[in-house]
């Protein structure tokens, strides 16, 4: 079907990631004007809406962290295409010229309100935030470094993808490597937090994102396993507004807090302080 | 032979009418030609099914007629105790769990089920658990694991079920509470993929210690249709999905994501259920005799490694 081929697919418009660059900026969700200046003083939150913009991985650590500074582990591994994906080998570079990223996720170690702490973070930007071999390896990485150390670990997800297809069963696999380091971190009683952002879906929310001690989430951020399009399609029903939104799983007892971007770390600091065990 | 058959099965099909009718002329003198039209109907199952591509492997992996979990189990078993429900919200019916026996085995069993009639299929939601039937197979395993018992998990399903209902009620929360618990349960775990693995949805109850599929069973990340629809933003390009997804036994064993794979009677496991479950019996019990024997911190350090290597080895 030829004539198929220009034809843009059809996105959300909170689908879209938001590089500022001119002076002015649209609210995605309420379509107020806004001042960029203004927009950065607020962390990349609509004064009016409360919307939270979608930020990149390293906005997050000079966010969150000390100094706004990551001891960042480097990477074990190069991804590859391992099964001959259709395309993928292109994405990838795609992916890392337009995110100046190696992969989809950043870790390291950092600290936070004077803690010491393993910080990784999952960057939308890169193919949706998804989770190949590389990012699994990262994730586990991390968390035998916090179990062997004995320091919180904290993760913040912004993984639209999940599992990321392109490496097919090793991708899946992925969500049962994480998923296991992180029964051992259990066992030796490391805090763990994960703070959800927006989107965190699929593989990713059915493994790691779910499994914090403590679940928190920025306001508004789509979290769930199946993706809105496809439930639809399933059931034949428009979804009511809100459905898989932080407030949602909030209510339906899936997380801890929603918390205001302006908020997380000195929510992060307050909750390591009654935590951490000290040895 | 009735039912519904696939395309690629009809020649083959036919040969095997035509001998049905011959033998039931019973007239004298039919026995050489007899033998020529099941010596062709031998040589002709074995051309099909030593040269099928993925995507056939797929549609045998979703038989009508294949045998399901509850097939194997009451081939396999002598004794199985159903037992129901998560104790938190309601039974489902997709998966089934229980306790049993098989060979000197005394285990647990967890497994996806899918329906034969239409009835039964929205009965079991097409082997499509809700997250309610996670936890009930996770509190099954747990009660294995308190008595001892080591724990055989059949996998079969298109995947988790994607629904207002599994949303609300933690659909991602429950399959990661599996995996989590899964990697450190004190007893043997032993999976077979029977015919779908389908994504996330499996793996829920597939972490273990031997991870063993039937050779026309499949496992993959996304269906081939999903994977499809993202990658041409069209569903009937799933062949091509399938032979890019690298779905069958045969490639999961050569990553070594699966320890070994279970031969299927010529033609597969729907023409002998029988001979089908005999062979998943014979791995199934090897494989507790052998785990058995280690200690359990031994066995659950292992698993975790196991799960920590499913990594592409750089070649």
């Amino acid at each position: 079907m030829f004539f198929r081929r220009g034809k843009k697919p059809k996105e959300k418009p909170e689908a879209k990631i938001i590089i500022p660059d001119g002076l002015w900026l649209k609210c995605e969700s309420c379509g107020e004007i806004l001042y960029k200046k203004e927009l950065e003083r607020n962390l990349w939150t609509c004064a009016k809406c409360n919307f939270h913009f979608r930020i990149p991985a390293r906005r997050y650590i000079a966010l969150l962290l000390d100094e706004g500074k990551l001891d960042e582990f480097p990477l074990a591994l190069k991804t590859r295409n391992v099964l001959g994906f259709p395309r993928y080998s292109e994405k990838l570079k795609e992916a890392q010229q337009k995110s100046k990223l190696e992969e989809g996720v950043i870790a390291g170690r950092a600290r936070l309100g004077g803690e010491t702490v393993v910080f990784v973070a999952t960057d939308f930007g890169f193919m949706g935030g998804s989770m190949g071999s590389v990012v699994g390896e990262m994730v586990a990485h991390s968390i035998r470094h916090a179990r062997k150390e004995e320091i919180p670990l904290v993760i913040l997800t912004a993984s639209g993808g999940g599992a990321r297809m392109q490496e097919g069963i090793f991708s899946l696999m992925q969500m049962a490597k994480t998923s296991a380091e992180l029964a051992l971190l259990a066992q030796a009683s490391i805090p763990y937090i994960t703070v959800l952002t927006h989107p965190t879906m699929a593989g990713v929310m059915a493994s790691f994102a779910s499994l914090g001690d403590i679940i928190i989430a920025e306001p508004g951020a789509l979290l769930g396993f199946t993706g809105p399009r496809v439930i639809e399609q399933t059931i034949g029903q428009k979804l009511p507004p809100g459905f898989q939104r932080s407030e949602f799983l909030l209510e339906h007892g899936l997380i801890d807090m929603v918390v205001h971007r302006r908020d997380l770390r000195s929510t992060l600091i307050r909750i390591l302080k009654i935590l951490m065990i000290k040895k | 032979m009735d039912g519904i058959w696939l395309d690629f099965e009809r020649p083959l099909l036919e040969l095997e009418k035509k001998i049905e009718e011959l033998k039931a002329t019973s007239h004298n003198g039919i026995g050489p030609e007899l033998d020529r039209l099941t010596r062709e109907a031998e040589k002709l199952k074995k051309k099909i099914f030593s040269n099928l591509n993925r995507w056939q492997r797929v549609q045998l992996a979703r038989h009508p007629q294949r045998p399901y979990s509850m097939d194997i189990i009451e081939r396999i078993a002598e004794d199985f105790i159903e037992l129901h429900g998560d104790r938190y919200f309601r039974g489902d019916p997709a998966i089934i769990a229980g306790i049993g026996i098989i060979g000197p085995h005394r285990i647990a069993i967890v497994a996806q089920q899918k329906g034969r009639t239409t009835k039964e299929r929205i009965y079991r939601n097409f082997g499509q658990p809700h997250p309610e039937g996670y936890r009930k197979a996770l509190r099954i395993m747990k009660l294995g694991a308190k008595f001892g018992l080591p724990v055989l998990s059949l996998v079969d399903t298109p995947g988790a079920y994607p629904g207002v209902g599994a949303e609300e009620r933690g659909q991602a929360e429950a399959i990661a509470r599996n995996l989590k618990e899964m990697a450190v349960l004190p007893v043997p775990i032993v999976i077979v993929v029977l015919g779908e693995g389908g994504s996330g949805g499996a793996l829920a109850i597939a972490v273990g210690d031997r991870i063993y599929m039937l050779e026309y069973a499949i496992y993959s990340v996304i269906s081939p249709e999903g994977c499809a629809s993202i990658l041409w933003r069209d569903s009937s390009k799933a062949p091509e999905a399938a032979e890019a997804l690298k779905l069958t036994a045969e490639d999961l064993l050569h990553f070594g994501v699966i320890d070994d794979i279970i031969k299927e009677p010529e033609g597969g496991a729907h023409r002998d259920w029988d001979a089908t479950a005999a062979r998943i019996k014979t791995k199934v019990i090897e494989a507790f005799d052998e785990l058995k024997r280690l200690p359990i911190d031994e066995l659950i350090q292992k698993r975790v490694e196991k799960f920590r290597q499913m990594t592409p080895k750089s070649d």
